[in-house]
């Protein structure tokens, strides 16, 4: 019983490590990337979020 | 396990994005459209003419001539929205490990309109959302306090959902704290554009957000639930 929460307690862990890293690059790559052709094409959508990019 | 997370943060970013690109369009890209009319100087606010006021309008969303254009800001949308649901899901995830809380679709919509506090409202309350043909002070401090801000606010929000005995109290200090210190400025004003359009911009991209991230939050934990069971 011990064993197994530990074990679920520790997929878990991971899993919601891996979504945060997975939604960080994400956003880095909608709202932060500074990569011109990136720039252009999220740029309207970048200023109504209000990310700070330029 | 992950595949929970993983399903639940793309089906929910790709709803909530659909739905927030649909909003942007209606009610903040006319006032976009305008603004740069005035940054690239085909419109000019209190002309030299003397005229004492600038008509309104003259920007309309036109599909047919930039595709491209409205493709990709539905695209970006997603994506960041894809890329918030996963943040969002990541907490629901670590909430429920933890034994603080059990995920509904409709306390979802909570978890939505507490990230739209952290990630917009709190940050636009020194930095409001800025029209094309604005000016602002240096981009890296900018970006520092922006970051903090979210940080701050996201960990009030935190608490204020499950900090144990007084601290919840934290998030006002946590709150205050930015707003204190006060975003970056410069020390004069250099808009281009009408102050009733860049209020307009203002206000719209804060309510199209707010709308984004509670169709967020409730379809974040709808699918999360759904595929728990």
């Amino acid at each position: 019983m011990t064993t197994q929460t530990v074990a679920t307690t520790n997929t878990s862990t991971a899993s919601i490590v891996f979504a945060a890293a997975a939604g960080m690059m994400l956003l880095f790559f909608s709202g932060y990337a500074q990569a011109t052709i990136l720039h252009d094409a999220a740029h309207d959508q970048r200023h109504a979020m209000a990310f700070p990019c330029h | 396990m992950p595949m929970k997370l993983l399903t639940s943060a793309v089906f929910a970013g790709v709803a909530a994005g659909l739905i927030a690109a649909l909003l942007q369009f209606t009610f903040v890209t006319s006032s976009l459209l305008e603004g740069e009319l005035y940054e690239a100087g085909a419109k000019v606010h209190f002309a030299v003419d003397g005229s004492p006021q600038s008509p309104r309008g003259g920007a309309e969303i036109d599909f047919a001539a930039e595709p491209m254009r409205y493709v990709m800001t539905m695209a970006f949308n997603v994506v960041t929205y894809v890329g918030f649901g996963f943040l969002l899901v990541a907490l629901m995830a670590l909430a429920e490990a933890r034994g603080l809380t059990k995920i509904t679709p409709r306390q979802g919509l909570i978890w939505g309109i507490a990230g739209f506090i952290a990630i917009q409202l709190a940050p636009a309350i020194g930095q409001p959302p800025v029209l094309p043909g604005s000016i602002g002070a240096d981009i890296g401090p900018r970006q520092a306090w922006w970051m903090a801000t979210l940080l701050t606010a996201g960990l009030a929000m935190w608490l204020l959902a499950f900090g144990r005995g007084l601290l919840p109290l934290l998030a006002v200090p946590l709150l205050l704290a930015p707003q204190l210190v006060g975003a970056p400025t410069l020390d004069t004003y250099f808009g281009v554009t009408p102050a009733e359009l860049a209020a307009q911009f203002s206000a719209m991209s804060l309510g199209y957000a707010a709308a984004g991230w509670a169709a967020l939050g409730f379809f974040a934990a709808y699918f999360y639930t759904r595929e728990a069971a």
